[in-house]
């Protein structure tokens, strides 16, 4: 067996790990980098529990291989908060009771900041399908859309009084 | 202790009713939280399973030789390693049968060997270079083909319990269920309408997202550690170190959040395999499963064939009830939930005539466990879709019909007990005067509606409560939080002790910490891991309150507690200051010594509960897609401890509902090998297949817990079958009596309908 070097950046900090061929970014994240955050769900990119930006784009991190991301950013949910401050949509997953398990919860952040760093004013209708890749079998998604609402809704009055 | 059980109708609450933060929310939202796979130890092996590609085989011969030579392999295990240790517990031996497959493989998935090496593909390459003598056998994966005469027999020692005389011929029905009262053939003679139906339902997933995972650690010399994740990290140990020949407190299992369950986590699959492949390896050895494994290896629900006939008079009294529920369980007896079937199919009903016979079937498919509300939701279907078709033939609104025929307090429940204050009732009227019932519809719309019911269980648990100098407080209970209970136990506590909730910490003992704690199954966790914290709460306060007596040195009983303080009972017990709970605390070095509160029991008065859903479904009547565009639930959680978490049971109950009535399905081929083991084929809601699912909380405080506390998990997927079949038939006309809906079937349904039409007007 012979490992492949790879340098990347995950979380904005320079990492470098060795890797077998057959190895995706899941396994590379949480067998060798110690990033548990990211879950495997289905190993098939159907349930989204895996999610990563990968510079910036949003990927199922089961469907991308560790050896793929050689000088690429990875941004992961261990990544999210600054310090001791939560992102918005991390108060507010807690806040409105948006997660039950939590196991589904960090894909589900992954994907909604994704989704609101390109479109800060969603409908409902456009949070619904912008979550459409990650499954959550125990909210019935109510809850988790209303905290993406409410999130989106207090980023925009933030950002306004920023620009003012 | 005698518990002074009533609830208080006047009591105000200053925690309970309210939704503060959970407790472990931050870790579920960095990515902190451990969960199954997420855990690590020196040295550990990686462990994979072998499973059988047949439905049913005979298992000639294993030769792991070439698997065992290879580098890197440091255990192979199969049946030999599992020397029975049962003595004659059948289900213990089941359980154990299912975990590593013995004389035969009883269902495509079914473990036959397993392995520990360094790496995962040198575990992958072990299992390839391992082989099985197969002989294959005849086998049968639909219910009613496993009951016909002629139909391959699992087990040839297999013969009918509950049937008298008992069969002298093997088959693979286990055993029949009866229950009801009075005399259903007279009732049906009173009947003016008669309405008789068959039904089908599809076997469905938990459908949990994380995977089974667990890490064990075992000593040659028998003493284990485990971690996993569980609904019972109790249940784990008992049946693993019994499975061993361990003693059971040589084990000690760890409960790692849990990713999800449903249900299907209430009993072991790779937990005892992880632990044989650590003794063999004599190394930690970490398993888990694929998503494939999941499907195909875990323990899905049945799927069903159900008869009903209900008669009623003209003027809408129901006269009489029959059902059958016929339930496939896989391989083994005991295992599927035709009992809870039969037992609540007509529990929503004040009837005088009812009887529901319910049969336990082996099939060739995985061992089925509990879903959410076991064998509850697909009776409900039949039998409520036969209800909403009886109120159309009376010309009679089905609401009104539903609550004249109303279960209510002092009915004889169709299962034998009589009903205490229960909620039915109120969740009918609410929902007759909630808005959506009176909403205008859309064209290609329907509006359905059914009404469901789930027992709930009390159960044993213990609690063990800490109070530090600093007069905090941990709460260590053995129930594993599946859905925010850390939240509820820490408001009970609070609320008892009169202080505020972030003062409180619960945390999950793991088994050698703490006492037994039964598993989170049947709603119990709330109700009587919640009444214990309660009871552990009350214990506390009277030894804070002997630490004051003794301070004070007056006598104990002339001490009161009082929002968080301890006080003198009156005048006459003497004029001391208050002392608050911080106080005792940092003073207990010298006057004792720790306080800590306990209770441990086994806990009844689990109070019943009923809802009431309301549907709009909208049909494409040229593709048979469906959408649900509106859907209410009103239920009744005898007291809402945390709102919030109450809707999300609502809500999650609901979808998964949704699920199984439209597109969730077990799919078996002719070779009896399952076909969609993923969740690309296996297709559970997603966000965007739904709308937002509105909740309305009633409180009927259940006269068995302290504050009226119900279970809320399980009755929220009951009604959501028949609601929609009923919201499908009024959309498109068709009835439709077998689940899933899907589309081809809706579509097929409406073609037939209109080619039936057709052929009349000619």
């Amino acid at each position: 067996m012979s490992g492949i070097t790879v340098n990347a950046k995950i979380n904005g900090d320079p990492v470098e790990f060795i890797c077998e061929a057959d190895e995706t970014l899941l396994d590379v994240l949480r067998n060798r980098l110690g990033l548990t955050g990211a879950k495997e769900g289905c190993s098939t990119g159907d349930c989204g529990a895996c999610s990563v930006t990968v510079d910036g784009r949003l990927t199922c991190s089961c469907l991308v291989l560790g050896a793929e991301i050689e000088g690429h950013n990875i941004g992961t949910i261990e990544g999210m908060a600054h310090g001791e401050e939560l992102h918005p949509l991390q108060k507010k997953f807690i806040e409105h009771a948006a997660l039950q398990c939590g196991v589904c919860t960090p894909g589900f952040l992954i994907a909604a900041k994704s989704l609101l760093d390109k479109n800060p004013d969603p409908t409902e209708t456009e949070i619904r399908f912008g979550l459409a890749g990650n499954l959550c079998r125990c909210t019935g998604y109510d809850k988790i859309v209303r905290a993406v609402q409410d999130t989106a809704k207090e980023m925009r009055k933030t950002n306004s009084r920023k620009g003012a | 202790m005698p518990l002074d059980n009533a609830p208080d109708s006047k009591r105000k609450y200053n925690v309970v009713g309210t939704r503060p933060l959970r407790p472990d929310g931050i870790d579920k939202v960095t990515g902190r939280a451990k969960f199954g796979a997420d855990a690590t130890a020196p040295g550990q092996l990686v462990g994979r399973i072998l499973r059988s590609p047949h439905a049913h085989a005979k298992i000639k011969s294993i030769d792991t030789s070439k698997a065992e030579k290879l580098a890197g392999v440091k255990a192979v295990i199969t049946r030999d390693d599992f020397p029975d240790h049962t003595d004659g517990d059948s289900a213990l031996y089941d359980t154990m049968y299912n975990i590593m497959a013995r004389e035969k493989a009883l269902y495509e998935g079914h473990a036959v060997a397993a392995v520990a090496a360094t790496t995962p593909a040198i575990a992958r390459q072990a299992l390839k270079l391992i082989k099985i003598d197969y002989e294959i056998l005849p086998h049968v994966t639909d219910v009613d083909e496993a009951m016909k005469p002629n139909a391959p027999v699992l087990n040839r020692k297999m013969f009918t319990d509950g049937v008298d005389p008992k069969p002298t011929k093997a088959s693979n029905i286990a055993r029949r269920f009866e229950f009801g009262h009075g005399d259903v053939e007279e009732g049906f003679k009173k009947a003016d309408i008669i309405i008789e139906r068959s039904f089908k339902t599809e076997a469905t997933h938990q459908g949990y997202i994380e995977p089974h995972a667990a890490l064990a650690s075992m000593s040659p010399d028998g003493t284990a550690e485990l971690w996993c994740c569980t609904q019972g990290h109790y249940m784990v140990r008992d049946v693993c170190a019994r499975i061993l020949g361990i003693d059971i407190s040589r084990l000690r299992v760890t409960q790692s959040e849990i990713g999800g369950g449903f249900g299907g986590k209430t009993t072991v699959f790779i937990e005892p395999v992880a632990l044989a492949l650590s003794r063999k390896a004599n190394r930690p050895v970490k398993v888990v499963m694929t998503r494939d494994e999941v499907f195909k290896a875990s323990g899905p629900t049945s799927s069903t064939s159900m008869d009903i006939k209900i008669g009623v008079t003209k003027d809408g009294l129901i006269t009489a009830a029959d059902g059958t529920f016929r339930y496939q369980g896989g391989p083994f007896a005991g295992c599927s939930p035709a009992e809870f079937g039969a037992m609540s199919a007509f529990a929503q009903f004040h009837l005088d005539n009812v009887r529901a016979i319910g049969y336990d079937v082996l099939c060739n498919r995985p061992k089925t466990i509990s879903y959410r509300a076991p064998g509850a939701p697909m009776a409900n279907f039949a039998v409520e879709s036969v209800i909403e078709e009886l109120a159309h033939k009376l010309g009679m609104a089905p609401i009104d019909f539903r609550i004249k025929n109303a279960a209510r307090e002092g009915t004889k429940s169709s299962y034998g007990p009589v009903y205490g204050p229960i909620g039915l009732g109120p969740t009918l009227e609410a929902a007759k005067n909630h808005p959506h019932f009176k909403a205008p519809l859309g064209p290609n719309q329907g509006r359905g509606m059914a009404a469901g019911f789930w027992f709930n269980f009390g159960g044993q648990s213990c609690v063990s409560l800490n109070i530090p100098t600093d007069g905090t407080i941990t709460v260590s209970v053995g129930s594993p939080d599946i859905g925010g209970s850390r939240a509820s136990m820490c408001m009970m506590v609070a609320e008892e002790l009169g202080i505020n909730y972030e003062q409180v910490r619960a945390i999950i003992a793991d088994t050698s910490s703490l006492g037994h704690n039964d598993v989170t199954d049947g709603s119990r966790t709330t109700f009587a891991t919640g009444m214990a914290c309660i009871l552990a709460a009350r214990d506390a306060i009277k030894k804070l309150c002997a630490r004051a007596a003794a301070t004070w040195g007056i006598p104990e009983d002339a001490v009161t507690w009082e929002k968080g303080f301890a006080k003198p009972a009156g005048a006459n017990a003497g004029d001391f200051a208050p002392l608050s709970l911080k106080e005792i605390a940092a003073a207990s070095p010298g006057t004792g010594g720790p306080i800590a509160g306990h209770h441990e029991y086994s806990a009844d008065g689990a109070g019943v509960s009923f809802a009431t859903h309301i549907c709009d479904i909208e049909v494409d009547q040229e593709t048979g897609a469906s959408k649900i565009v509106r859907y209410t639930v009103i239920q009744d959680a005898g007291k809402a401890v945390h709102p919030a978490y109450v809707e999300g049971q609502f809500q999650g109950g609901a979808v998964q509902g949704i699920g199984w009535a439209l597109n969730e399905e077990y799919i078996y081929g002719k070779d009896g090998r399952l076909q969609n083991a993923g969740f690309l084929d296996y297709r559970i809601p997603v966000c965007s297949d739904l709308p937002m699912i509105d909740t309305m909380i009633l409180e009927i405080p259940n006269p068995g817990h302290p504050y009226g506390v119900r279970g809320v998990g399980e009755t929220s997927i009951v009604p959501p079958l028949a609601a929609i079949a009923n919201a499908v038939a009024a959309a498109t006309g068709v009835r439709f009596t077998q689940l899933p809906m899907s589309p081809p079937r809706i579509l097929k349904g409406i073609e037939d309908a209109k080619k039936a039409g057709a052929k009349k007007a000619a």
